[in-house]
């Protein structure tokens, strides 16, 4: 098996996870729960890909799909921070309008192509062995990926909006008291994370394929919510570990083709869930574990002055 | 005479069911304490609360420096130079002190940390700037959220209750630190309910009942005496007259017991102790010798990592805590909010909660009336039965705990700080309660941090400090025996 394909081909599967991934991480660290992933992806698959059916331009496509993800956070936003009903029960209503919106509007355009964005070798790095090929000649989607994710870590933990991010999520009241606006750190953060999950879904039909097929994301999103947990918050761990994920993706579609090892596919198939389930476990199994990985406190609970709780 | 930062007229609050401000007048001058006086739920954290910005007066107007201002946010009050330590804090325990501080200000932590150690020298404050906050003691956090005012520059600092949680010592460091203050023109509004510290402290008092002011008094006009019947409108006798115990038979005897603390260290280091009915035992000693541990390991909520404990000559180590209740133990906690009750149920439940009767369904009805009895007779003061529990004040919160915890016919009550924030009236009820208890033959262990409630109520008094038991004294409040305990919790053998 080649290693340089198989790795190329991680990366490629893990970007639209990662995108996700630290997308959720923005919008948790300011201790709003969204469990909206799978729909905002889906929507912005769809976004992006009529966009470029229509317009050839793909990063108009991309663009756009940011700015519908952004508007669909909206609505959780409005629903979570203002109207402070259960975060939990809007996050799954989003998924289910996603899902349902973008399989409705998107049935005129199944299987037709379109355009995507082709390979582009970064000259220099790429001449890497082994690590050149599989990082440095990408789509540029890829690209942004690196830049963004570090872009995110350093913004998260050494820059003072960060700070003041970190402290929305984890007590809200302290942040109220010292003349932070709660609500506008709170709606800003679930709106980049919107945007940015919602790139990732785009990420599916603009690089990864040229095309429009219905539940697209194919749980991507559940398997990003999982990851922002085995990421412990923290954009770095977060591309480790979607890249992680896209490896085992990878790696269970190159053995089912070649035929050379005799897995069930359905076993292999399980693998990502089954990390998720252990990471699930991991995470709940008790607070102090909870609190030395630094899940953010106030994650969930809708912050309101005059409400004692 | 100085000339006045702050003034509040005529405010009005009400909250859904409750009155808690009618009409409040209070005023306060550069480098002044100003105390605020009053029973739990009279509406001094409320009016504070005003003050800083967290709530909205109905009516009445706040002047600040002579003008006329809407205090919007805490934020807003804190630019104004108002600034608030609150009863609970407000601080971000995963963030370093320094982070902490520069939230919301334009200045870096590094930066911040530099300034940190100037105002911990000049006000003896002392705290790490690089420490994460969740690692320090209450007494620390509360420095750090006063320093945090200092920092904004604060003109007006209000303290709601800030020596409810420390110890004899930090109490006199946060006055080194709050005369600091007043010489430097400062104005200190401070709430208390231990009137010998209001005593000391204070340049004027302003005592509140329901929401209304009783009056102001300059330093000079008032004393003890006269305070605590300005709050609840009669004499108190905080002299508890009780007659002698008549111990009787062994009800708890702990043995040898070692056991550790959340962060994994000894808490319990080979305990013993013996408490027979109708008697009550005072533990004294500094916070965190082992005190929280004790009453855990007993109630069964902490394992006991070898020793024993026997209760009425039956074996419990390490028996679950549903058949501790069921033997007839009751635990008073010192954390009400967390482990006593539930918060967002309302107070009928919460007086439900731990009641014996194996039934599976219950009628509204009949809980709202045995909460009703238990409301009249603990005064606990609530709007209605199905009134939320959060939304009771602190004081409140603790009558609703000994009031179940009482309704259960225990053989043994152990009390850990059962009047911490409660006023002058309350605490001669729980007091009271008590000792008709002890009377009634049940054991009682209590541990208190105030000695005046362990000379008040005990029969014996043991001294903890390192998990052990190093001595037994009488609860005589004389200048030698106060020594001794003194000396024993300090860690110097007698
Ligand atoms: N957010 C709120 N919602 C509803 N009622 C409230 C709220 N805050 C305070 N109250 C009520 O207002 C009254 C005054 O409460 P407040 O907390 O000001 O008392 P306090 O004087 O500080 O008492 P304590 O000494 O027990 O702290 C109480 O009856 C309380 O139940
Ligand atoms: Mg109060």
């Amino acid at each position: 098996m080649n290693v340089e394909g198989l790795l190329s081909a991680s990366i490629r599967y893990g970007t639209p996870l990662l995108f996700a991934t630290v997308g959720e991480i923005i919008t948790e660290r300011s201790g709003v729960l969204n469990l909206g992933l799978e729909g905002l992806m889906l929507m912005g698959a769809f976004t992006g890909f009529v966009t470029a059916y229509s317009t050839g331009n793909l990063w108009l496509a991309f663009t756009l799909s940011l700015v519908v993800g952004a508007l669909f956070a909206l609505i959780h936003a409005f629903m979570s921070i203002t109207l402070r009903v259960n975060q939990v029960v809007s996050g799954l209503a989003l998924t289910m309008l996603g899902s349902g919106l973008s399989g409705i509007l998107g049935r005129a355009y199944v299987g037709r192509p379109a355009v995507m964005f082709q390979p582009v070798a970064i000259p220099g790095l790429e001449k890497i062995p082994v690590i050149g090929p599989a990082f440095f000649k990408q789509d540029p989607l890829v690209y942004v990926g690196y830049v963004l994710t570090f872009f995110l870590a350093w913004f998260i933990f050494k820059t003072k909006a960060g700070l003041t991010l970190r402290a929305v999520g984890e007590e809200p009241a302290a942040a109220d008291a010292r003349g932070v606006n709660v609500f506008w750190v709170r709606y800003l953060a679930t709106l980049v994370g919107g945007a940015l999950t919602a790139a990732g879904g785009a990420y599916l039909s603009l690089a990864a394929t040229s095309m429009w097929m219905e539940n697209m994301s194919a749980g991507r999103g559940w398997i990003a919510i999982a990851l922002v947990i085995f990421a412990a918050w923290d954009p770095l761990k977060a591309m480790l570990g979607s890249y992680l994920f896209g490896f085992i993706m990878s790696l269970q579609f190159r053995l089912q083709a070649t035929g050379e090892v005799h897995v069930s596919a359905n076993l292999l198939l399980m693998l990502p869930y089954l990390v998720t389930l252990v990471s699930m476990v991991l995470f709940s199994i008790n607070e102090s574990f909870r609190k030395r990985i630094g899940a953010p406190s106030a994650l969930g609970v809708p912050y309101s002055r005059e409400e004692k709780t | 005479m100085s000339s006045t930062l702050l003034e509040v007229r005529g405010i009005v609050k009400r909250f859904p069911g409750v009155l808690a401000l009618d009409g409040v007048n209070f005023d306060l001058r550069e480098g002044e304490v100003h105390t605020l006086l009053g029973e739990n739920g009279a509406g001094k954290t409320t009016l504070m609360n005003i003050i800083f910005g967290l709530y909205r007066a109905d009516e009445g107007e706040i002047l600040f420096k002579g003008k006329r201002v809407h205090i919007r946010s805490p934020y807003h009050a804190l630019q104004l130079g108002i600034g608030m330590v609150q009863q609970h804090f407000t601080l971000v325990p995963s963030f370093t002190v320094a982070e902490n501080i520069a939230l919301g200000t334009r200045d870096t932590p590094s930066r911040v940390a530099a300034k940190i150690r100037g105002i911990s020298e000049e006000y003896g404050l002392e705290v790490d700037p690089h420490a994460k906050v969740w690692q320090l003691s209450v007494g620390e956090r509360q420095r750090v959220e006063i320093i945090k005012l200092l920092y904004a520059g604060a003109r007006v600092v209000i303290l709601d209750e800030p020596t409810a949680v420390l110890t004899p010592q930090e109490t006199e460091a946060l006055f080194k630190a709050v005369r600091k203050m007043t010489s430097r023109g400062t104005g200190v509004i401070f709430i208390s309910h231990k009137l010998n510290e209001v005593m000391e402290i204070s340049s004027r008092v302003t005592v509140l009942r329901k929401g209304k002011v009783i009056g102001t008094l300059e330093r000079g006009e008032f004393d003890q005496n006269k305070l605590a019947r300005m709050m609840v409108g009669r004499e108190v006798v905080m002299e508890i007259e009780r007659e002698k115990a008549r111990p009787g038979e062994l009800v708890i005897k702990v043995e040898d017991v070692h056991a550790r603390s959340d962060k994994g260290h000894i808490a319990l280091n080979g305990i013993s102790l013996e408490i027979r009915a109708g008697e009550i035992l005072g533990i004294a000693g500094v916070a965190g010798n082992g005190q929280r541990e004790l009453a855990e390991v007993i109630t069964g909520l902490r394992r006991v990592e070898s020793g024993k404990i026997e209760f009425l000559g039956k074996d419990l180590t390490n028996t679950s805590v549903i058949d501790r209740i069921l033997a007839g133990i009751a635990y008073i906690p010192q954390d009400r909010k967390g482990i006593a009750l539930s918060p967002n149920l309302s107070v009928a439940e919460n007086l439900f909660l731990r009641r014996k009767e194996k039934k599976v369904w219950f009628n509204k009805r009949e809980i709202f009336g045995h909460a009703r009895r238990y409301i009249e007779e603990y005064k606990i003061k609530t709007p209605s039965p199905a009134t939320a529990v959060k939304y009771l004040s602190g004081g409140n919160m603790q009558k609703v705990v000994i009031a179940r915890e009482f309704s259960l016919d225990p053989r043994l009550i152990i009390a850990v700080h059962p009047t911490r924030g409660l006023d002058v009236a309350s605490m001669e009820f729980v007091y009271r309660s008590l000792i008709k208890a002890r009377d009634k033959g049940v054991a009682i262990l209590l541990l208190a941090g105030e000695l005046y409630e362990i000379f008040n109520l005990s029969d014996r008094v043991g001294v903890i400090y390192e998990g052990k038991i190093v001595g037994y004294t009488t609860p005589d409040p004389t200048p030698e025996n106060i020594e001794k305990i003194g000396l024993m919790m300090a860690g110097v053998a007698v």
